[in-house]
């Protein structure tokens, strides 16, 4: 028969729950590895990332697998540790800033009228900025730091959440259950946060999980650029920045570079995945 | 007519819903677009009221503004007494309290009128808990049940912790009509309450209506395009075209003698199932459209009835005793029977 001969041939498979994509896998494992550097980095990191570790400027060998920097630290030591600055001020950022998008996205297109025009404005104005030149304009104003750099970023990035709220609440407004909530006699704050926004999370989540890389990107950079971290704080964007001034000792810059490449890669990943679950039309 | 009479008088002297000129229309583009011009309907306690007429005839929306359920952008105007109170005008805080209480209403689409993410259970208890504050959430967990009993859906400890999706169309509109009695009100407005159920569960909802219209002696006001639900389960029939009622009456005397063109055409276009005949009888045209209604009467451009008199001069509403009809001709319309409904029937449909 030819239904059995259809489940016989895939009998070897693993079988995988279906929200484990490869990519969703993949995408684990990193961000598992760069969360595990986050908490404890002292398990990973063979020396102290701000003392001297050895030579300066020696190149990968055997006892620094990648390397030492003009000052002697272990670049390696020094990358594993910079994730603790990193994820932390990623997900302060993407947390904060849906958070403040979300709510008013939803208010926007709840209300709607003029409340809601006036924000949807905003958002427009502020999205109309390139997002690194509003961050680094809003990081100068405010001064170097880390924690002015996740403020300026929370600036840039909460209108996107906005945007994609409002979208959600405008059409689940018009919904069925919403019209007969209104008519069982709820009012606005029951209806908005019981019977919209509990159907409006999936896009949100999805995107804020893409985010993530997105920000470590953006913090990086703003470090690149003397606006982030200070040193000697082993940001991956200020370790890029001091690598490229010994452009030749290429190994400075390589270890935080593949850190901001695979940790964005890996919370892509984890996004498409997430995305691949939830919306039903994007999976095969 | 003998059910008129056994009741007759004393229901007549104290509505529990009367509304009156009840008018409600959309600003666009500057204009008034009229949508309900002017709903004279009165609803007694324990009474069923059918309203009947096509889409976009204004049935739900005169019903839903008379609730202070309209869109943004309506404009309300007339007067709904509730039990002796003005009903248009109040403030939105009362008219929340009043909802979901003493009225209360189920939707046409049971599966998309119940929140996806959300319990069966806890939404009956929010209906609950959201009009008698001092109840206990262990007091409204049993009310749930004994609700979810009375609406006949077994193993109502399981089903409560369900969400709709694991419910079938039938037993949705079952919950539906758990949440709308679960405050004893007097008024039940059901919009279309069958339109999205197969036959077979349409009969068994509508006795459940019916049955608890008897036990809890609520006023049912049936919303439909269905003559056969009216047909079988209506006290009284209020037929609305272009936003007016045009034409009211018993239940029984409106079938065996309608008064008003249109309402003979739309019993005329019930199929029947022994007829022959390859193609079904229709009103011909279409309803007008909301900022071009023909001047005098607005069915005249269908009507096969017309006079000069019927393009010119709106007409006003005719009392035939407890039987009202907005047509110049309701008195000399012929006689209708069986045999002038055949002969309607044969009509070419000019569609």
């Amino acid at each position: 028969m030819p239904l059995s001969s259809v489940q016989a041939s895939s009998p070897a498979r693993l079988r995988l729950p279906e929200w484990a994509s490869p990519a969703f896998l993949v995408g684990g494992v990193v961000v598992l590895f760069w969360l595990v550097a986050t908490l404890f980095p002292t398990w990973l990191a063979p020396y102290d990332p701000l003392k001297l570790a050895g030579r300066r400027l020696q190149a990968p060998n055997a006892s620094y697998l990648l390397g030492t920097d003009a000052l002697g630290r272990d670049v390696l030591s020094r990358t594993i540790h910079g994730a603790q600055h990193s994820l932390p001020i990623a997900l302060l950022v993407v947390v904060s800033a849906v958070v403040i998008g979300s709510a008013a996205g939803a208010i926007s297109g709840y209300r709607g009228g003029i409340i809601g025009a006036a924000i949807m404005r905003l958002v427009d104005i502020t999205l109309s900025f390139p997002p690194i030149l509003l961050a680094m304009a809003v990081a100068a104003s405010l001064g170097p730091g880390l924690g002015n750099a996740a403020i300026a970023m929370v600036v840039v990035w909460w209108p996107v959440y906005a945007r994609l709220m409002r979208a959600q609440v405008l059409e689940v407004r018009e919904r069925e259950h919403v019209e007969a909530a209104v008519a069982a006699g709820a009012g606005h704050f029951r209806i908005l946060t019981k019977h919209i926004l509990p159907l409006c999370w999936t896009p949100i989540l999805i995107s804020a999980t893409m985010d993530l890389g997105q920000v470590i990107l953006l913090a990086a950079s703003l470090s690149f650029i003397g606006l982030g971290a200070t040193p000697p704080t082993p940001e991956w964007g200020a370790m890029i920045s001091d690598g490229a001034t010994f452009f030749y000792s290429w190994w400075i810059a390589f270890g935080p570079g593949m850190a901001i490449l695979t940790a964005v890669l890996g919370f892509n990943f984890i996004g498409d995945g997430l995305r691949d679950y939830f919306d039903p039309r994007s999976s095969k | 007519m003998s059910v008129a009479d056994a009741k007759g008088p004393a229901s007549a002297s104290e509505p529990l819903l009367r509304i009156r000129d009840l008018k409600v229309g959309f600003s666009s583009h500057g204009k008034t677009l009229p949508a309900v011009r002017g709903l004279d309907v009165e609803l007694s306690k324990g009474e069923v009221l059918g309203i009947v007429g096509e889409s976009g005839s204004g049935k739900s929306l005169g019903m839903l503004a008379s609730l202070g359920l309209q869109a943004r952008n309506a404009v309300v105007s007339g007067s709904v007494v509730f039990k002796g109170q003005e009903l248009i005008g109040r403030p939105r805080r009362d008219m929340r309290a009043l909802r979901g209480s003493e009225i209360s209403m189920i939707f046409q689409d049971p599966l998309s009128s119940l929140n996806p993410v959300m319990t069966v259970g806890d939404q009956i208890r929010e209906a609950l808990l959201l009009h008698t504050k001092s109840m206990t959430k262990a007091q409204a967990t049993a009310r749930v049940l004994e609700l979810l009993q009375l609406v006949a859906i077994p193993q109502p400890d399981r089903r409560i912790n369900q969400y709709p999706h694991e419910f079938s169309g039938g037993m949705r509109q079952r919950v539906m009509i758990a949440m709308a009695i679960a405050n004893n009100p007097e008024l039940l407005v059901a919009d279309e309450p069958t339109t999205a159920l197969d036959v077979t569960v349409q009969a068994q909802i509508m006795r459940m209506l019916r049955d608890l219209k008897e036990k809890l002696g609520l006023a049912l006001i049936l919303i439909t395009h269905d003559l056969g639900v009216v047909a079988g389960h209506a006290d009284r029939v209020a037929v609305i075209y272009a936003g007016l009622v045009i034409e009211e009456a018993e239940v029984r005397e409106l079938f065996a003698n309608p008064r008003h063109p249109y309402t003979r055409g739309l019993i005329a276009s019930i199929p029947k199932l022994t007829a022959s005949k390859d193609k079904l009888y229709s009103i011909p045209g279409a309803p007008p459209m909301l900022g071009a209604l023909p001047e005098g009467c607005a069915f005249h451009p269908r009507c096969s009835f017309a006079q000069d008199v019927c393009r010119k001069v709106a007409p006003a509403t005719i009392e035939l005793g407890r039987h009202r009809a907005s047509c110049h001709f309701a008195e000399t319309l012929p006689p209708w029977g069986e045999s002038a409904r055949a002969a309607q029937s044969e009509e070419p449909a000019h569609g």
